[in-house]
């Protein structure tokens, strides 16, 4: 393996609430090669979102404690000075977020907005940076850069304005670039075309690390696999591996629980019993054992990640996961299981 | 551009018109009101209100006497006071709109600058001493009245302390700013501090609420990802974005303010403007006076309205196609 | 108005005994300053009882307004709706409200569509008291029932909506749904806002129910996947128009319309070498983006994005026609019988 480009130890994020202190990130290592994709998956409140604002420091709460290192490029984030910090979010790696919607500011022009980008990390001329922006805004497949250029936010659509960011997180050519569900606020066609310009530049050089909730978009594009589970990770593997061999009980439930588009129709969805923890209450032991079919005793005692290339957090016998998965499958999609959340 | 900024002054000439028809049939057309018997004085006899109704053109239909007046008004300018026989209106106005511009333009750069300065540091020092202090101070001088406070300006600065630290203030009263500027500013000083207090902590106040909605928005996040300086960041976006409802807000209170409403601050420290004006005629219950006014402060209301839709068009582009 | 009444009974024929709901020529248009936004343009279609008709389609489809169109909780601009043999269209308010209980919504976003207020006891009892439906302890009786079979503890009756998760909000609203014993339940998006692992059990109990209970759903999505999972047939929506309308299976095997095939092409598929021995499918992506439905294409409404569109296709808009196998698709030139 290569020298990893990104490289997260034991990574803790916890809030300070009126109710105590929430663990929202609980000892999570990974790393990111250089030109890889890295896929992060998980439901809401394993973690995967807050985590990688971990990373590029952009918690600003001053309840929120961050521990563990981050390495980039042999320099850990979390101990640079603002200043040191500041040069390396927008020019080394990039980030890009949900909803395009309200990721620009609505007052600025959208090429004003990638201009101020370049102008933050360069010296260059306001000219400069505004034709910069216009390759940009046409690299990215929107028609008509130089007039659109000029165009405000709100007069693109969804689609269009999230090609706008992403074409400012291009804007000087980060090694990395995260991308914060980046499709999931919109349609599958633009989905579509946005993937394959995630593909695209992916292609020309910088590592991606994708956070989705989307099995379907991390099976398409992902090099790597991360499977989050309660702020913890439950599964990590090249794609392959975890598609096809999944050995954690919940990258199965996340797999079955999909109604695809292709394949055997069902009646019934496979499913997984009660509701994602929520970062208040994870349980000392392993995080997914309330939800688990084939929990037992050991379960009470945390599981590391661990194995080779593919790595998953479980007790079960490493062995004969495929067959397990099945008797969990058939009990998982009975009508007489206990399948609502209402129970938990 | 263009269009909406003469569309919107087209809707602001249509509310000027219809305020001054309705001012009109509220003080010369509601029954019970005989503006010939207030003219002619307590116990005039029917010959001489039949002669006031006459030379005033009082007895008329309705409409030709909105139109005279209104020829009087704006186009002739020689309608006079019911009172003051001979006083004309329009002079009068036009001798007390610099008093009352003076005052509240300098009140409101005050108030503008320290409203922007103590909300965007309270919103910045949120969670820190410095946030409560400053919305403290914010909220004092909102609860002060502008008569008291004026008053109590007044006492230190012309009587109790005059003779020491404050020998330099002036008597209350007005100086031409083409006179004498230094004595203009002089003279405003106090007074515009007085006005300016009450707004500024109003100001604050919104504006810290407004700075720290923006900077808990995604459009923020963003800017943080691009490794621009928290300093940028809070100028550039987070108050950038804020200023648009402050904007709209500041253009309502100094039309008001320009309209008239700054009687107080101007009665309590002599300045002969318009509210001061206002408040004689109503006084004296004298019409043309009350009329003139009126529209004068309808004019500077609806026009600001219209100033700060523009303004707020060319500071918010969502709203230009709106 | 008795005269009505009987022309209006007398006037409503049932031709096809099995279909519940009918739609003709739905359409519903808004006016944008000078121009027309055409949100349903011309839409028919029939939901039979005992099945779930999927109606799929991108965000600004009209998906929604048809769905709403569908039960009246929108005044149609144009075109009518019979349910169970009675044209719904026309009616008065008055004349709606005994027909009202037999079709409910249930909607998307569960935290927006319950008064935050009240508690989920009083939610589900309302449309009871509304419907006149017995005592209050029948009513309580009603509710406690309605709990249970949508999967929820009689504990929570008296718990607010926040105190809720996502899914068992949603349940809420679908309890809410079935208190009147409807025939026909329009699903909006009513699984898109929740978590994956929540989604595969609303679903499930959306299959239980009309298992139990001979419902009729429509059930509308953008989710293919959700789509093809819940659906006997499905009809694809572009621009306010059905553009296909077929049986799910034969939909996904063998797309009719253009934009169906691009659309299905652009779901990511998880591989998870299940899926072998198939062809890999073709990957359709489409360039361009939907069109302004304000300034909506002459002739076929696909026709700027479709990759097969020639010269008939700008100049005369294809009406939904029924092939020969079958289904139903508005296309010149489809790519299948």
């Amino acid at each position: 393996m290569p020298e990893p480009l990104l490289d997260v130890r034991d990574l803790r994020v916890s809030f300070r609430t009126r109710t105590g202190a929430v663990t929202a990130v609980d000892g999570l290592s990974f790393s990111v090669a250089p030109g890889e994709v890295l896929g992060v998956v998980g439901e809401s409140g394993s973690g995967k979102s807050v985590s990688m604002l971990a990373v590029l420091r952009l918690l600003t709460n001053p309840n929120v404690t961050v521990s563990g290192e981050v390495l980039f490029r042999g320099r850990d984030l979390l101990a640079l000075p603002d200043k040191e910090m500041r040069a390396i979010r927008g020019r080394e790696i990039a980030m890009v977020f949900q909803d395009p919607m309200t990721a620009l500011t609505p007052v600025y022009t959208v090429g004003w907005q990638i201009a101020e980008q370049i102008r933050a990390h360069e010296q260059v001329s306001r000219k400069k940076a505004q034709a910069r922006a216009v390759q940009l805004l046409s690299d990215v497949g929107i028609p008509d850069a130089a007039s659109r250029v000029n165009a405000y936010p709100h007069e693109f659509s969804g689609g269009m304005r999230q090609r706008a960011v992403i074409a400012m997180a291009l804007s000087c050519s980060p090694a990395l670039l995260i991308a914060d569900e980046p499709t999931t606020a919109l349609d599958v066609t633009v989905q579509a075309q946005i993937l394959d310009l995630i593909r695209e530049l992916n292609g020309l050089g910088s590592a991606v690390v994708l956070i989705t909730h989307d099995m379907g978009v991390v099976s398409q594009i992902a090099d790597r696999v991360l499977v989050m589970y309660g702020g913890r990770a439950a599964e990590e593997g090249p794609r392959r591996a975890v598609f096809h061999g999944p050995r954690h009980p919940y990258t199965w439930g996340l797999l079955d629980s999909v109604p695809r588009v292709g394949g055997a129709r069902l009646r019934r969805l496979p499913t997984i019993a009660g509701m994602p923890v929520s970062p208040g209450n994870i349980p000392e032991g392993c995080a997914f054992a309330p939800r688990c079919r084939l929990r037992h005793d050991r379960c009470e005692e945390r599981p590391a990640l661990s194995g080779d290339t593919h790595l998953d957090a479980c007790w079960l016998p490493p062995d004969d996961r495929a067959a397990l998965r099945l008797t969990a499958r058939s009990s998982a999609s009975a009508a007489t299981d206990m399948d609502t959340e209402a129970a938990s | 551009m263009l269009s909406f900024a003469l569309k919107r002054f087209g809707s602001a000439l249509l509310v000027m018109f219809a305020i001054s028809v309705l001012v009109f049939l509220i003080f010369f057309a509601t029954p019970g009101v005989d503006p010939a018997a207030r003219i002619a004085g307590r116990n005039a006899d029917p010959a001489t209100l039949a002669q006031v109704r006459h030379s005033f053109g009082l007895d008329r239909p309705m409409p030709i006497r909105y139109l005279l007046m209104m020829r009087h008004l704006l186009i002739d300018r020689d309608l006079e006071s019911f009172v003051n026989r001979g006083s004309r209106v329009i002079p009068q106005i036009v001798q007390a709109t610099p008093v009352t511009l003076s005052l509240v333009i300098g009140a409101a750069l005050i108030w503008m600058t320290a409203g922007i300065l103590m909300g965007t540091a309270a919103a910045t020092l949120r969670g820190k001493a410095a946030d409560p202090l400053i919305m403290l101070v914010g909220v004092v001088g909102v609860s002060l009245p502008a008569y008291w406070l004026g008053e109590v300006v007044n006492l230190i600065t012309q009587k109790q302390l005059h003779s020491s630290v404050f020998s330099w203030v002036p008597p209350p009263g007005y100086v031409g700013l083409s006179q004498d500027p230094g004595q203009w500013a002089l003279h405003m000083l106090f007074p515009w501090l007085t006005l300016a207090l009450l707004y500024a902590g109003i100001y604050a106040r919104l504006l810290r609420g407004e700075v720290i909605t923006a900077l808990n928005e995604d459009y923020v996040r963003t800017a943080r990802a691009k490794g621009l300086s928290e300093r940028r960041i809070l100028i550039r976006h987070a108050l950038r974005c804020s200023l648009i409802p402050i904007v709209s807000l500041f253009g309502l209170d100094f039309g008001a303010l320009v309209g008239g409403a700054a009687l107080l601050t101007e009665v309590v420290f002599g300045l002969p403007g318009i509210g001061k004006l206002t408040y004689d005629a109503l006084q004296n219950l004298d019409l043309p006076v009350i009329m003139g006014t009126v529209l004068y402060a309808a004019f500077f209301v609806v026009l600001a309205n219209a100033l700060v839709d523009i303004l707020y068009a060319r500071l918010d582009p969502r709203a230009r196609h709106a | 108005m008795t005269t009505q009444d009987i022309v209006a009974v007398e006037g409503s024929t049932r031709p096809d005994a099995d279909v519940l709901l009918r739609a003709t020529d739905v359409t519903k248009t808004y006016p944008m300053g000078r121009k027309v936004l055409r949100a349903v343009d011309g839409v028919s279609l029939e939901v039979r009882t005992g099945e779930t008709l999927g109606i799929v389609g991108e965000s600004g489809c009209g998906k929604s307004t048809l769905g709403r169109c569908l039960v009246r909780l929108t005044e149609l601009s144009g075109g009518r709706v019979e349910f169970d043999g009675q044209d719904i269209s026309t009616l008065s308010a008055r004349r709606l409200r005994p027909v009202r209980p037999g079709m409910q919504l249930v909607f998307q976003d569960p935290q927006a569509s319950l008064n935050p207020r009240r508690r989920a006891g009083d939610i589900v009892a309302e449309p009871l008291l509304v419907h006149r439906y017995g005592d209050a302890a029948a009513v309580r009786r009603r509710v406690a029932e309605l709990f249970d079979v949508v999967g929820l503890a009689s504990a929570h009756l008296d718990r607010y909506p926040h105190e809720f998760s996502g899914g068992q909000r949603q349940r809420i609203g679908i309890a809410r749904a079935l208190a009147t014993d409807p025939k026909l339940i329009v699903a909006d998006e009513p699984v898109s806002a929740l978590d994956v692992s929540i989604q595969a059990q609303v679903l499930n109990l959306f299959a239980d129910l009309q298992e139990e209970f001979a419902l009729t759903y429509v059930f509308i999505a953008h989710d293919l996947g959700v789509v093809r999972h819940v659906s006997d047939r499905i009809a694809v929506m572009y621009l306010g128009e059905i553009v296909e309308l077929a049986d799910t299976e034969a939909l996904y095997e063998d797309p009719a319309h253009p934009y169906t095939q691009a659309l299905l092409s652009a779901v990511p598929d998880i591989d998870d070498g299940t899926l072998t021995d198939e062809v890999p499918r073709e990957r359709i992506i489409l360039t361009g983006e939907v069109p302004n439905p304000v300034d909506k294409p002459t002739g076929c409404p696909f026709r700027t994005r479709c990759p097969y569109a020639r010269e008939r296709c700008a100049l005369e808009r294809p009406r939904l026609a029924p092939t020969a196998s079958g289904r139903h698709t508005a296309c010149h030139y489809p790519l299948t019988g």
